[in-house]
């Protein structure tokens, strides 16, 4: 006997940047468009809309991920944090104010996905995540310097098509330096 | 894209039911493959079993100092976990060498190994595909194919696969572990990929409706010294057109013990046994390693656009294993 023919949408409740939105959205929706298109949240940008270009990065659990091949649906439970996030009120996120100050951008619509990646970024390596350009791996080696390599190596899921890249890279650099001058001055 | 039920499962009991009832559901891990396919319509799966809450998440020693790998346990995890790090490095760095940061989180093990080829036949549903649409024809034979196979393939589908991270568990030995309505099963990564023949649409040995639940690898002290390499076209977040995954034990200027598995070049993570054969024994010297790259690679078919690859492999196998026997000697 052929199985019942499932129900092909369903009412999700989404926890983004610390709110809750109820909706009932088609299992094909992805969490990229239903951010722009549901819940008006449309600083998360549609670039290819493939996974292959980091427009649409947002984070997940703390964690970074491309919106684009996250179904909506299979979001509910977790902690979405978009760029319309990452600030505490009107205090700009470090990387933000880097961004800003060093002119991390020209068109400007890779940004939020860059600036959401590179929060990201911060925080795995602050966690000794190694890297595909680290020299040695093994966890006896140390974290390793966050040198402009390494954040080129972490930043490249994020395409910038005006190829801003290199005030990019000044800007995540700026962004870690500010977090350890903040941490030093704290302890 | 096509209509589809979704649904969470919390048990692997319950996960493996569900798809004997309905052979058109699909197991969801991280999606950075699958729902991709599905937007081009290279996949239509008519029910989704998301698995990601299964409590497959664990990566954990075995009592033999192996790991166990849990299929749900994401990229990003198992290339920053300690004990892989420490113990198997070459795997660490091909996870890390794969995808972007974005992906690498979402990505799950079980989804890696069972992800499809980024042939562009096969993910144009426009074109012939004999591994999409079996007995349509395979255009990469005569049209572009500058990253297919040079190993292994037939004139049937001539696509790689295109995992980093399965060739390092291709050269760790690594067994692949599923459950299905029936109970339990194992594959050894070897077996796990069937040969290409004329049944390309048949990729893996998994039964009907089995769900991976985790990766295996055995206790291997050789892979302590262990390293991959990956070329491609630019220098990140590009899949590889060669690659390697080595672990060399040299003892008093011989080979004691060795592992090599080479990517990009078949339509699974290739295991060069014919390599490890001429080195095993044999002096850690470039001679040696220049021999063993060519007694795997006289198997070699390139095709009249990726005959290149011949001759990236040789060198990037000697380039390793030169790397793996100079760290030795420090």
């Amino acid at each position: 006997m052929a199985p019942a023919l499932p129900p092909t949408s369903s009412t999700v409740t989404l926890n983004i940047n610390g709110e809750k939105h109820t909706l009932t959205v088609d299992h094909r929706t992805t969490l990229l468009d239903a951010l722009r298109e549901r819940l008006d949240l449309t600083g998360t940008k549609k670039g290819c809309d493939q996974g292959q270009c980091g427009a649409c990065t947002v984070l997940l659990d703390g964690r970074r991920a491309v919106s684009c091949l996250q179904l909506a649906v299979a979001a509910e439970g977790r902690e979405i944090t978009t760029i319309e996030g990452v600030a505490e009120g009107d205090r700009l996120h470090p990387v933000q104010q880097a961004f800003l100050d060093l002119d991390g951008y020209q068109c400007g619509y890779c940004t939020p996905g860059q600036i959401c990646s590179a929060v990201a970024v911060l925080e795995e390596h602050a966690a000794g995540w190694p890297s595909a350009v680290t020299g040695d791996v093994r966890p006896e080696a140390g974290p390793p310097p966050l040198t402009a390599e390494e954040i080129r190596e972490r930043m490249s899921g994020n395409l910038c098509r005006c190829g801003a890249y290199v005030s990019i890279v000044e800007a995540v650099a700026r962004a870690a330096a500010d977090g350890e001058k903040h941490t030093e001055a704290a302890a | 894209m096509k209509e589809f039920g979704y649904q969470r499962v919390s048990d692997v009991a319950g996960a493996v039911a569900v798809l004997g009832a309905d052979p058109t559901a699909r197991f969801l891990g991280g999606g950075t493959n699958l729902v991709d396919l599905m937007k081009t319509g290279v996949e239509r799966p008519g029910r989704l079993v998301d698995v990601r809450q299964l409590p497959l998440d664990q990566i954990e020693p075995t009592s033999d100092g192996g790991l166990r790998i849990g299929a749900t346990v994401t990229n990003s995890d198992l290339a920053a976990h300690p004990e892989v790090r420490r113990r198997y490095p070459a795997l660490a760095q091909a996870v890390l060498a794969g995808a972007s940061g974005q992906l690498r989180n979402m990505a799950t093990v079980g989804g890696n190994l069972l992800q499809r080829t980024r042939c562009g036949y096969f993910t144009d549903v426009t074109k012939a595909c004999n591994k999409r649409a079996p007995g349509s024809g395979c255009p990469a034979v005569e049209g572009e194919h500058h990253n297919h196979a040079i190993l292994g393939a037939s004139e049937h589908c001539v696509a790689v696969h295109p995992s980093d991270m399965g060739v390092a568990l291709a050269a760790f030995d690594a067994v692949v572990t599923y459950e299905t309505a029936d109970g339990p099963g194992e594959l050894p990564l070897g077996w796990f990929y069937l040969p290409v023949g004329d049944t390309p649409h048949q990729e893996t040995a998994l039964p009907p409706g089995a769900l991976i639940t985790g990766v295996t690898l055995p206790p291997a002290p050789v892979a302590a010294r262990s390293r991959y390499r990956k070329v491609r076209e630019r220098a990140s977040y590009a899949f590889a057109i060669g690659s390697v995954a080595a672990a060399l034990d040299v003892r008093d200027g011989v080979v004691h013990d060795v592992r090599l598995a080479l990517g990009a070049v078949a339509s699974r993570p290739w295991r060069a046994r014919a390599a490890e054969r001429v080195l095993t024994g044999a002096p850690a010297d470039g001679g040696t390693f220049a021999a063993a790259a060519d007694a795997e690679l006289t198997a070699a078919r390139p095709l009249p656009r990726n005959g290149y690859k011949v001759t990236l492999m040789r060198n990037l196998v000697v380039a390793v294993l030169t790397e793996l026997a100079e760290e030795a000697t420090r």
